[in-house]
């Protein structure tokens, strides 16, 4: 079973994203915060990360960065999701090492889409 | 509705559009139906059917035609006939017609444009390969409302995460709000023409590529087969046709033949000669590329 690490500081949001991402056979794990997303990705490299970009504490782009640098911290798929929705975020994501991005709302399809997308589903 | 109302519009749509409904579409009909008809000031599908017997409300009579073929579409809508198109078609069009250097795409259930505009996205990415190359692609559909949409290019936050890679999105799309359009260069690719299936082929001239997806579904057999025996038609003899991933043309015709591990996928049965087709296709795909 895959494991996908779900990165936002809205627990409505987090429960969604379960809902789907367990419907399509992840293990779920949450973060509520960049910091905290940083220390479980040292303790276990998760297969897939869905990143919100707003948060206290760490924000989801630093997140990324620092994701990056880790060892095996280039392995994880990550997929931004959030209410960003210009180009100009968009294209920071991806220069940071984002491989898809979602722009909140969402629904399952996108993110079975996007998941398919990066060859996860 | 009453029975001999469901009959009439059964009817009507059979005629019209090639549409056929089978005896329990009801909730299809009112589900589509009942917006069209408060549209037009009409409080209920009997209201609307009364209409429609009027000859002179050839206007109404689009609108339910249009209502009732519309479908939805995505972005690279199941992935794996422009897996085709790249990996397949395109290369074994680039080696037959090397000399002419022009090839001729026929998407013909355009529907709001994401078919069409998806080639146009995977003949971009095949880059200076077609440098010098005429490659035209032609939308049709049955219904202007659709292909409206398809020419302004303009789609929705939704309509584009679903299917579209955010690469693409950011290369060929402009933003405006939560609205996104296609890029001029890409919507330049593409013609646009009203076309009803059940009418003559003449005047569109020939294809060597032909995506013909998720429309046969509405039509009865003996016009299944009728539609694509004049689809191989208007088709190059080395060309290609995709369907449906629910489509086949098994027990329909022999016009055309299944391209071997490659679902989907069908080339012209040209008589007289034996499956040629999919082979050089195939190993070029993979091979050196050189034409």
């Amino acid at each position: 079973m895959k494991h996908c690490l779900v990165v936002d500081d809205s627990s409505v949001i987090r429960k969604v994203a379960r809902r789907i991402l367990e419907d399509l056979s992840f293990s779920i794990t949450e973060a509520e915060d960049g910091q905290q997303a940083l220390e479980q990705c040292q303790q276990h490299m998760p297969d897939a990360i869905l990143l919100d970009w707003n948060m206290p504490v760490m924000d989801g782009l630093e997140f990324l960065g620092q994701l990056r640098k880790l060892d095996g911290g280039q392995g994880p798929k990550v997929v931004f999701c959030t209410t960003e929705n210009d180009v100009g975020h968009i294209a920071r994501a991806i220069r940071a090492g984002a491989n898809e991005y979602i722009m909140k709302p969402f629904d399952r399809e996108i993110v079975e889409a996007k998941f398919q997308e990066v060859g996860l589903i | 509705m009453t029975p001999a109302e469901y009959d009439y519009l059964r009817q009507f749509l059979k005629q019209r559009s090639g549409l056929v409904l089978s005896n329990e579409k009801q909730y299809l009909i009112e589900s589509r139906l009942l917006p069209v008809a408060r549209k037009s000031g009409l409080a209920s599908i009997t209201a609307l059917v009364a209409k429609l017997r009027d000859p002179r409300e050839s206007m109404l009579a689009d609108a339910v035609v249009e209502a009732m073929t519309t479908n939805e579409s995505f972005f690279f809508r199941d992935k794996v006939p422009f897996d085709h198109f790249t990996q397949v078609m395109m290369p074994a069009m680039l080696e037959r017609r090397a000399m002419k250097r022009q090839i001729r795409i026929w998407c013909a259930a355009a529907s709001t444009g994401q078919e069409s505009y998806s080639l146009a996205m995977c003949l971009k990415e095949m880059g200076s390969k077609l440098a010098g190359w005429r490659i035209e692609i032609v939308g049709t559909d049955i219904s202007n409302e659709v292909l409206d949409r398809a020419k302004a290019g303009v789609y929705s936050q939704f309509e584009v995460q679903r299917g579209l890679p955010i690469q693409m999105l950011l290369k060929y799309f402009v933003q405006n709000g939560d609205q996104w359009t296609i890029s001029n260069e890409l919507r330049s690719m593409v013609q646009w023409k009203k076309f009803n299936l059940l009418e003559s082929f003449a005047g569109l001239g020939q294809f060597d590529i032909v995506f013909c997806r998720n429309v046969l579904i509405y039509f009865d057999q003996p016009t299944k087969a009728d539609i694509l025996s004049r689809v191989s038609k208007t088709m190059t003899p080395d060309g290609f046709l995709v369907l449906g991933a629910a489509e086949t043309v098994v027990g329909l015709t022999d016009a055309f033949k299944p391209v071997q591990d490659r679902r989907g996928l069908y080339a012209p049965n040209v008589p007289g000669q034996t499956a040629a087709a999919p082979t050089p296709a195939t190993r070029f795909a993979f091979g050196s590329g050189a034409a």
